[in-house]
């Protein structure tokens, strides 16, 4: 398709701003840019099309089955975008007094409050951007608190070789060395790498529970308590609260940090559907460190103040706040009854498509699963040439987005299927015939496989050219 | 079935060693290129820079994945092979070949396998 450079024609255009009613002001030419920018020049019904058919190429939770593992592509439903475009939430201005504002602090505080009870935690700052930025956030934490007791000896933080790229890559941001210890035979934490891993140097653990093969991990209270006896503390990746959320808490696990993807478990759009949103929560004896401002309440209202030993801001003024509106919405919607019932929920949801895989499919792991599950297509590549990029290619055909490849990284040819509560058992009996289907076909034509998909308006991107050599921006003609 | 070269020595983690008058050359093995796939980049560490045996000391990206490298031996860092920050293809057309870094002064060594004891490795990884 034509790029919008490519649709512009000299001098055509829509009229956005009304004509200039004050006399033009006269800039330094020092500060004038020598030529015209080359912004295209389209008309208004042109731009729509334009982006309508980019839209058409892509797919969304809206246009069908979305089980990306480990991203919790649940339904975002209408209810928390009606809440937030409320205009007494958006015809605010973020330096305006905070009397004027009361029910946006009252909001805030609420959210925070109710995202505590959920994981067990004493208080949140809602600032950070996404779950990385909470990651970042809740490891300053740990290192104001190590720090603000002289002990300067802890540079370390230890992560299980299952873990999300983004922990290491948090931990290293702060200043910390990585230290990768080796999951046992179920993906879970190998106890003995943990107690020969802490020591002094010890700052703390990151750890997702439910792990990334989708398990529970039935050591998680002797695995905090090794990384607090050494003096270190606990950092949860709330990356899986999807499967837990209202029935066990990561503050009763043993964990003294937290950070949500409010845009995963609480229902809030992904990627071009808004931006993320990654709250940071911690106990009591952490929350002198969370960022500035925070909310609390009085008795004459809301009031914003910063922690004693606040690390500072992390973002700019908030937070997203109008991403936390339409999760404080889900939540309130949902109510105590609701939400351990969308967990339950995701996790039957994710046995149901598993058991109609499993027996055809390898899994990763044997037994029952949590919110999502691995299967792995090593088999497959071995005895018949066809892998799990195969499989996920050959997806797009039927409309359904692919599941998380590769991933976890100690499952060499992974497939992670998240199907989330939000699927009807019609839509997973479909995918698993789907699934089912390409299977068959793989162990018949391997080869007719490496070519999908068939159907799409793009079949195989040349993923590595695009990788080495990245074309980032628009030629102009001379 | 990969290229395991008799004359080189191998750590469990898929590097390959080679001892030149002291100096200890340090690659990527075949089955390592092969099971990372096409790679794209290759964060080296410099000159000088000193490396921890069993540690990590660069890491490579492939349309897959980002993994780390570590190092087979305790010493310094004495030559970069800085063709492969531009080219990082080559490790996956010729792994012997496009060496990493060069290691000097080296004080300790992991447990290196010969070529035979790297290819029980490779064999139960695959199997």
């Amino acid at each position: 398709m034509k790029l919008l450079f490519e649709r512009s024609v000299p001098g055509r255009g829509m009229d956005l701003l009304p004509a200039c009613d004050v006399p033009a002001a006269e800039f330094d030419p020092s500060l004038l840019r020598g030529a015209a920018p080359h912004l295209p020049e389209i008309s208004e019904i042109d731009l729509g099309r334009h982006y309508t058919e980019l839209a058409k190429q892509t797919h969304g939770v809206n246009d069908g089955f979305y089980p990306l593992g480990s991203c919790t592509m649940k339904y975002n439903p209408r209810v928390n975008e009606e809440m937030a475009a409320l205009p007494g939430f958006t015809q605010i201005h973020p330096l305006q007094p905070i009397e004027t504002v009361q029910g946006c602090l009252e909001a805030l505080y609420t959210a925070e409050q109710l995202l505590c009870e959920i994981t067990g935690m004493d208080g949140m700052t809602l600032q950070p951007a996404a779950g990385a930025h909470g990651e970042y956030t809740g490891l300053q934490l740990i290192r104001s608190y190590h720090l603000s007791r002289g002990d300067t000896a802890r540079n370390k933080i230890i992560v299980p070789d299952s873990a999300h790229g983004t922990n290491p890559a948090s931990a290293s941001m702060v200043g910390y060395k990585v230290v990768s210890i080796p999951s046992n035979p179920e993906g879970g934490v190998d106890l003995e790498a943990l107690r020969a891993a802490v020591g002094p140097d010890t700052a703390g653990l990151m750890l997702t529970n439910p792990n990334t093969v989708g398990l529970f991990d039935p050591n998680i209270l002797e695995i905090t308590k090794i990384v607090h006896d050494a003096g270190g503390l606990c950092y949860y990746d709330g990356a899986n609260l999807n499967a837990v959320m209202g029935h066990v808490r990561p503050g009763d696990m043993g964990f003294d940090c937290v950070h949500l993807n409010l845009h995963k478990t609480f229902s809030t759009p992904h990627g071009g559907g808004g931006p993320g949103s990654g709250p940071a929560g911690c106990k009591e004896f952490l929350k002198p460190f969370l960022p500035t401002p925070h909310v609390k309440k009085t008795e004459t209202g809301y009031e914003l103040y910063a922690p004693e030993q606040s690390m500072g801001k992390v973002r700019s003024f908030y937070g997203n706040f109008l991403v936390v509106l339409k999760a404080l919405t889900y939540v309130l919607t949902l109510g105590k009854e609701g939400i351990p019932e969308a967990s339950a929920g995701a996790v039957l949801n994710a046995n149901y498509m598993m058991s109609k895989l499993v027996g055809s499919y390898d899994m990763a792991c044997n037994g029952l699963c949590m919110h999502e599950f691995v299967m792995d297509l090593s088999r497959q590549a071995h005895d018949y040439g066809f892998t799990a990029m195969d499989v996920a290619k050959r997806l797009l055909d039927f409309g359904m987005h692919p599941p998380t490849m590769y991933f976890p990284l100690i499952v060499h040819e992974a497939l992670m299927i998240e199907p989330t509560e939000t699927e009807s058992p019609e839509t997973l009996d479909e995918a698993a015939e789907v699934y089912l289907k390409i299977l068959a076909e793989g162990m018949e034509d391997a080869e007719k496989l490496h070519h999908a998909p068939l159907n799409c308006a793009i079949s195989r991107p040349d993923e590595v050219g695009a990788a080495r050599n990245p074309v980032v921006r628009y030629t102009f003609e001379a | 079935m990969s290229n395991i070269p008799a004359e080189l020595k191998y750590s469990a983690s898929h590097e390959w060693v080679k001892e030149e008058d002291g100096v200890f050359v340090i690659g990527l093995t075949d089955y390592a290129q092969s099971a990372l796939g096409d790679i794209v980049f290759i964060n080296l560490p410099e000159e000088g820079d000193e490396v921890t045996a069993g540690e990590s000391f660069a890491d490579v990206e492939s349309v897959k994945a980002v993994s780390d490298v570590f190092s087979p031996v305790t010493g310094t860092i004495c030559a970069v092979n800085e063709e492969l920050l531009d080219d990082p293809a080559q490790v996956n057309e010729d792994p012997y070949g496009a060496w990493l870094v060069k290691v000097e002064n080296v004080t300790a060594t992991e447990e290196l396998l010969d070529a035979e004891g790297y290819a029980a490795v490779v064999e139960a990884e695959e199997a």
